[in-house]
Parts: structure tokens; C-alpha cells; sequence
């Protein structure tokens, strides 16, 4: 067992997700099972290999380099209209008309 | 006219002649839903008014005799994960239940502009997360041909509703064959366009590396013409490509001949369902007597492909669903006191199962003293996949595999065991980790009956071949 209590504990804090008991119980048990079969990554030796976090990049222009490569995905820098404010508000489970409302912040 | 077999040029040309309104075609086809559709679960919503204005609006230009958009009066469905302005879109997740999208889709925008009419919204795993639909919050899709086993996922309603005769096509969308998976278990044709061919502007996102939003069909011509449809670059998305769109419906008819077909030995090994083998094997005989030439081919990382999926499209997923805190998106716990206490609450009831454990496992990739030996990893054997298919590109024009492993599988039978699930993946993420086409179109029948599905894989943006060769296919077939 690589993954323990303590780690899905850890891990689902930094994702803000609360576990019930039984939920962390099934889910040290699923990671396991689960990077148990992403050890078999293991079986290759990358130590030379660049990383790929994306296609566009080998897709893009090989004659421009850098941010060039992506010139088409620039825009003029003009200010537009954008979603109306009662549009952004309009699913927001609580506002006060003009700002979304979230309960306190700074805990006493 | 048969309303279950309905293709797009057929409905389109029945409205322009005025042999029946689009008015009509949208109400037979919401007659066939509330008819047989409670079996089924395709739909989750209904947008009914949406689908009649729009039918009404082609009816008169057909009364005028103008000539009309390609898909005019075209009875469509949408994957519940494309925002509909105006309308509830859920991506199948009890979190965004009520939710009522702000904006349209450019995807959903494109098909309106050519005449869709939108008959409603299709079931899906939630946040597209899923191989079987059971993933749904609200329920599950059964799959129209056996309704024991399930539609495939994520794309389930898409593939159902389009096999049960309740939509001529639909639009899904495909992060790790979420497209191509159901086309194959419900027996219809389903696209995977070019990474960058169609704007995700409106799709909720789960992988933003691997999304792709793609169209479900009758025919491999349909797909094409849907293709052409809702393709191009989208200012509104900086990673749409700015490469010309072609006339991907044309290329129904082209001859094959001459055109070099690889055969990945990596997707022909055990796991195959020897029924499946035969059936494609049957098929690429019919591409070799049509003067293709068939080239064996190695794509060697293909064994690795599902465990770097399984790194790359979790750890993009738990940033991608950051954005769900109990804010801005109709979830709110109730009686929370802190900033804090409220976020956790409201994900962990707002959130299924299957997607707390993917946002587990992307953050667990990418927390301190994990991120170089998952995640910088994955990235690196990514590169290795893609150059796999660079070298196979060297030799051929397109490849030809297998989409699944099995045909549908029974409800309830993979559900608790996240391995076996993620295992039947195998043939279909590559495409998404290496941003390459592909197609998912019918090729037989297994001795149940059950459909079996093949995929041709293509170049990068060359979508041309790959449906030059599945309409060659589906016409030897016939």
C-alpha cells in the first residue's frame, strides 16, 4: 500500500473536498489499486525525453519559435463587452444584487 | 419516410421540398421520445420552445423557396456538457442541476446558424467522466439495442438517442473516446476531429489538453457534413487552430485506392474479443480487394497509453473543477459558517463518486514529492506516444484498430472496479493524448447481436482521409 489514510486525508484537503469515514476508506483503497496499474510507467526510462504538455505546440509553425509559434491565438488588445454583470450573477446561489456573497472569511 | 433511420441530406431535402415541416420532424421525433425514451434515458432535458421557434424560422424560409442551410430543420440533440444559452445544462452532475447556461457554445451557435433544430439536452457521465454512463447523477443511460447493457460513456445519451431513432445526430464530446466508445457499442458513426479542428468555447471542461467536441451519426457522410459545420478557428478559444476547413463531405465517394493502411500490432493483442478481431480483419480484406495497401505497423508505448491518460486527464480535471466552490455555479451547501467549511460541503454534496476520485488521484499527481514521479512522467511518455505515430505517419496514410476491447457491457458489471473500467479505454485515449482524428463507424454484429465498432485513425488535421476510407467501409459493408 503506497497511499495511506493520512495521505487521502492530506491530498482531499488540498482539492477542498470532506470525506465521510467511509468515502476515504474506499478511496485509499481505489488510489492504490489504481497507481498500481500507473507503476507500469515505471518500466521506462525517460531520463532524456522532453515533456509534452500539450499538441499545438508540435503542430504549430516549426519555422517560428517560442510565442510566435502561436501568433494566430493573439488578439488586438481592445476593451469588449463581456457576460452583463446580472448575467454573471443570475446561478449564483447568493448575492446582494451587484456582488456574489460568501459567508465569512477570516475566522475568530 | 422511416424516422429511425432518417440521414441528414434526407431530412433536409424532405423540409426544403415541404413534404413535411421541420415543424412536424421536430414533433414526430419528440413523439418517438416521450414514447419509448423512459426505457432509454438519452435525454435529461427537453427544450422543446427552443426546437419549434428554431423549426418554425426554417419553415418559413421554406415557404418562400429560398434555398436552405445545411442542416435545415435537422432534429439534433446536444451532450449536456455544451452550454445552450438560456437553458439548464448540467454536465450530468447533480452540482450544476439547476444551472441555466448563460451563453451558447460556438459549437451549438454553428448548428443553429446552419438550421439545427435543438431538440434537448443528452445524459452523460458527470463532467464526462466515465466509460458506461452510470456515472450520470441523475440516471443512468440503457443502451437501445440490449437495454441490459449500457450506451458506453461519456457520450451515452449522444450514441443512444441517435441509434434509438430520437435524434438524426447529436454533438459529444471526447476526452478519452468519449466519442468513439458508444458510437461503437450503440452502432453508429462517431467523429473525433483534430485537437484544435472545433472550438471548445461553451464545453465544460474536464481535460484541456485532450477535449475535443466532436458530432454522433447515421453515416460517416453525416459526421462529415456536422464536421464541417461547427469546425474552424474561434477567436472566443485561443487554442481553436487557424487551419482552413475542407469539404469534408465531399470526400464521401473519393476512391481508396492507392491509399496505405497501417496495422498496429500493439492493438490486436490479448484482450481482443476474438469475434471483434474477425470482424475488423473482415474489413481490412475489404480495404486491401478496393486497392488499398495494407502495411503492418508498430506503435510500441501503446500499453502505457491508459496509465498516462489516466495522470494527464485527472490532474487537468482537478484544476478544471477548482473552479466549483459553492460561489458562482447554483450549489451552495446550506448552514455553512466559514469561506472554507462552505467550499468542502458543497463539493463533496455536489460531486459524484467517480469524480472525487479523479480530482484525488490529478491532485495526488501533482502534490509535492508526486508531481516528477507521475506527472513530469506521464508528460515525458506523452511525447513518447506521439512520436510513435510520427514514425507510423512516415509509412502510412491512415491506421486502422479496433475501438473497444469487448461490446457493451452489462450495467452494474464494471462499476466497482475503477482498473477494468479505465482498462476498456485502451484502444481510444492514444488518439486523444497524441491530438490525432479519428472515426468510430459500425462493422458487424457480434453472434448476440451486439454492434462492434472499428476506428481509422488519421494525420493530424487531415480528417479528409479518415472519412475518405470509413465511407469506403460503410458502403463495402453494405
Amino acid at each position: 500500500m503506497k497511499v495511506t489514510e493520512k495521505d487521502v486525508a492530506y491530498v482531499a484537503d488540498l482539492a477542498n473536498l470532506e470525506l465521510t469515514t467511509d468515502e476515504s476508506a474506499r478511496m485509499v483503497a481505489d488510489l492504490n489499486s489504481i497507481l498500481g496499474h500507473i507503476d507500469k510507467l515505471n518500466e521506462l526510462d525517460t531520463s532524456n525525453v522532453e515533456p509534452l504538455a500539450e499538441v499545438l505546440s508540435v503542430l504549430a509553425s516549426t519555422e517560428r519559435k517560442g510565442s510566435e509559434k502561436f501568433a494566430y491565438a493573439q488578439r488586438a488588445d481592445e476593451v469588449k463587452l463581456g457576460l452583463s454583470r446580472e448575467a454573471a450573477l443570475f446561478n449564483a446561489p447568493d448575492t446582494d444584487g451587484s456582488c456574489f456573497r460568501v459567508p465569512k472569511v477570516i475566522e475568530r | 419516410m422511416d424516422i429511425n433511420t432518417l440521414t441528414i441530406d434526407a431530412a433536409r431535402s424532405l423540409v426544403q421540398s415541404r413534404e413535411i415541416s421541420a415543424r412536424a420532424l421536430a414533433e414526430a421525433h419528440y413523439a418517438q421520445i416521450a414514447e419509448r425514451d423512459g426505457a432509454i434515458g438519452s435525454f435529461l432535458t427537453l427544450t422543446k420552445e427552443r426546437a419549434l421557434a428554431k423549426a418554425e424560422q426554417i419553415d418559413r424560409l421554406a415557404e418562400k423557396g429560398d434555398s436552405l442551410p445545411p442542416l435545415a430543420g435537422v432534429p439534433v440533440g446536444v451532450k449536456d456538457v455544451l452550454m445552450t444559452r438560456g437553458e439548464r445544462t448540467t454536465a450530468g452532475s447533480r452540482f450544476l442541476d439547476k444551472f441555466i447556461a448563460p451563453y451558447n457554445a460556438t459549437s451549438v451557435e454553428k448548428l443553429e446558424a446552419a438550421g439545427a433544430v435543438v431538440l434537448g439536452k443528452m445524459n452523460c457521465d458527470e463532467f464526462a467522466m466515465g466509460s458506461s454512463n452510470e456515472n450520470s447523477a441523475f440516471y443512468p443511460v440503457h443502451n437501445p439495442r440490449d437495454t441490459t447493457r449500457v450506451p458506453g460513456g461519456s457520450s451515452g445519451g449522444s450514441a443512444a438517442a441517435v441509434a434509438a431513432g430520437f435524434a438524426v445526430a447529436t454533438l459529444g464530446s471526447d476526452t478519452g473516446g468519449s466519442i468513439r466508445q458508444p458510437a461503437a457499442f450503440c452502432g453508429v458513426v462517431g467523429l473525433l476531429p483534430t485537437y484544435g479542428r472545433v472550438s471548445r468555447y461553451g464545453l465544460i471542461a474536464f481535460a484541456s489538453s485532450l477535449d475535443h467536441v466532436g458530432p454522433l451519426a447515421r453515416s460517416v457522410k453525416d459526421s462529415a457534413t456536422l464536421l464541417e459545420v461547427i469546425a474552424g478557428r474561434d477567436p472566443r478559444d485561443s487554442t481553436s487552430a487557424d487551419v482552413p476547413v475542407g469539404k469534408f463531405s465531399a470526400e464521401c465517394g473519393r476512391d481508396v485506392k492507392g491509399l496505405r493502411i497501417g496495422i498496429p500490432k500493439e492493438y490486436f493483442g490479448e484482450g481482443l474479443n476474438p469475434e471483434i478481431r474477425a470482424a475488423i480483419e473482415q474489413r481490412i480484406d475489404g480495404l486491401r480487394q478496393a486497392g488499398c495497401e495494407i502495411v503492418n505497423v508498430s506503435l510500441p508505448h501503446t500499453e502505457y497509453a491508459v496509465p498516462v491518460y489516466y495522470i494527464v486527464a485527472t490532474a487537468e480535471a482537478s484544476a478544471n473543477l477548482a473552479r466549483f466552490d459553492g460561489v458562482r455555479y447554483t450549489t451552495r451547501s446550506p448552514q455553512t459558517k466559514t469561506l472554507a467549511d462552505m467550499y468542502r460541503r458543497s463539493r463533496d454534496e455536489g460531486f459524484g463518486a467517480e469524480v472525487k476520485r479523479r480530482i484525488m488521484l490529478g491532485t495526488y499527481a501533482l502534490s509535492a514529492g508526486y508531481y516528477d514521479a507521475y506527472y513530469l512522467k506521464a508528460q515525458q511518455v506523452r511525447t513518447l506516444l506521439t512520436r510513435d505515430f510520427q514514425n507510423a505517419f512516415t509509412s502510412v496514410d491512415a491506421i486502422v484498430t479496433p475501438v473497444t476491447p469487448t461490446v457493451a457491457f452489462k450495467l452494474g458489471e464494471k462499476t466497482d472496479d475503477p482498473v477494468a473500467m479505465y482498462l476498456n479505454d485502451i484502444y481510444t485515449v492514444t488518439a486523444n493524448l497524441v491530438g490525432v482524428p479519428g472515426i468510430s463507424l459500425p462493422c458487424g454484429n457480434n453472434s448476440e447481436g451486439l454492434p462492434i465498432g472499428i476506428q481509422i485513425l488519421g494525420k493530424h488535421f487531415d480528417e479528409a482521409t479518415v472519412i475518405r476510407l470509413g465511407h469506403a467501409m460503410e458502403q463495402e459493408r453494405q
